[in-house]
């Protein structure tokens, strides 16, 4: 939501905030001071700053979420085989420990930034900035987030990425879009993955996943696919492909590129950084230097 | 309480709604500093549902995490906020629960969500500091 023009206010909230004008004194040296800001605020900006660099440089950043173990890493695997003569893609991996995800990535010939979080559930804005100064964002078309597996606490986040796509495997409940509606709500994509393992379980009916989806009020579309055996991997990559397309045609490339970005900035963002391990960076510098007087 | 020897300004934290309470000390002191406050006495959050977090959690964290901090001595008001949805084939507005935001009147899914999402620092009550009477 959105903290400037007063569209935080709701008719479930309003009456917070009537009182008379913005700051009102007391007698006895109190303040009433309304705020009406989000509790994210922090994030949210910063999650803006990382939308204007991938803006700036038309690379399309599409959040992967699930439960772990749901095949994000896999059906990345599976789309650099078939995009990466195609689209030149990038992965920024989120976990809590080590370099795996990243390595197996990188065997595919795409640059990939681990970010190791620690104890952290999710990935945060802070975090992927800095993950995006050890990219060259300007050789890069696709990038995609993988977050840590967890189907609570990303949902909350935003990244500054551009589209939320949710893995549910078929091992897991075809009604966990009604126990994590949060993280199902933001859905763009609900991929449905492993369905070749839907012939030996007798649990978990592709239709009923939906029916829970869709009440959630979203209207997203559903696709099956299985990246080990390539099954309905089409869809999948058509949906890139068109979304790629739709962003690009989007983007006011001549106006964003005068407005959002200093020099010094681009200049960063082009260096041909190394896509090395990532330090412990935490993620509460809540300071508002721009990339350009951050080089990595 | 494992979890919370986590807690330390500038380190990962295991629980985001510890992260979120962090975000909201930083938001207040920034206000309560602008503001020439003493002191924080009362700070008004809106949560609804549908924005993630867990209100007792919040509480707990915000117990803990205020220490040290010009909202040391604070009262936390947690206003839930419900969840109304508006659908968009019949018009209706209706209550409706996390899992289920089809219209309360036709059924249908399609609908947009009016309130339940919010996650929004409404108000502070603040104790002002001599010279800003």
């Amino acid at each position: 939501m959105c903290n400037t023009c007063g569209c935080n206010i709701t008719p479930a909230n309003e009456h917070l905030v009537q009182s008379e004008g913005r700051l009102a004194y007391t007698e006895d040296g109190k303040a009433a001071v309304t705020v009406l800001q989000s509790l994210l605020h922090e994030n949210d900006h910063q999650a803006g700053h990382n939308r204007q660099h991938l803006d700036y440089f038309g690379a399309l950043a599409v959040n992967l979420m699930s439960a772990p173990g749901s095949g994000k890493t896999a059906l990345l695997e599976a789309t650099i085989q078939a995009l990466g003569d195609e689209f030149r893609i990038a992965v920024i991996e989120g976990d809590l420990e080590t370099e795996n995800d990243a390595a197996r990535v990188r065997a595919l010939g795409a640059p990939a930034v681990q970010i190791t979080t620690g104890s952290a559930c999710h990935l945060d804005a802070h975090m992927v900035h800095n993950g995006l100064h050890q990219l060259d964002l300007a050789s890069i078309d696709l990038l995609f987030i993988e977050n840590v597996g967890n189907l609570v606490c990303p949902a909350s986040f935003d990244l500054g990425h551009h589209l939320n796509v949710i893995l549910l495997s078929v091992t897991e409940g075809d009604d966990k879009p009604a126990k994590y509606p949060v993280m199902f709500r933001s859905a763009d994509l609900l991929l449905l993955t492993k369905t070749d393992l839907l012939a030996v379980l007798d649990d978990f009916d592709p239709a009923t996943a939906e029916a829970y989806f869709r009440q959630l009020a979203n209207p997203a579309p559903v696709v099956m696919v299985s990246a080990r055996r390539g099954n309905g991997l089409d869809a999948w990559l058509a949906w890139l492909r068109d979304n790629l397309q739709a962003y690009r045609q989007r983007l006011p490339r001549d106006e964003t590129r005068s407005l959002t970005l200093a020099e010094e900035g681009v200049r960063c963002h082009r260096s041909s950084a190394p896509a090395a391990s990532h330090a412990d960076h935490h993620h509460h510098h809540y300071d508002h230097h721009h990339p350009g007087h951050q080089e990595i | 309480m494992t979890k919370y020897l986590l807690w330390k300004r500038g380190r990962p934290f295991t629980v985001h709604e510890l992260s979120l309470c962090q975000h909201l000390l930083d938001q207040v002191t920034v206000l309560a500093t602008a503001h020439g406050a003493r002191e924080v006495e009362r700070i008004v959050l809106q949560i609804g549902p549908l924005a993630g977090v867990e209100i007792s959690l919040l509480a707990q964290a915000f117990s803990i995490a205020r220490a040290g901090t010009l909202a040391e001595n604070a009262e936390l008001d947690i206003e839930p906020a419900p969840i109304r949805v508006r659908c968009q084939t019949c018009g209706a507005e209706t209550e409706a629960s996390p899992a289920h935001l089809a219209c309360g009147r036709c059924g249908d899914w399609r609908t947009e969500l009016v309130s339940g999402d919010q996650l929004v620092l409404a108000s502070l009550q603040l104790t002002l500091e001599e010279d800003h009477v």
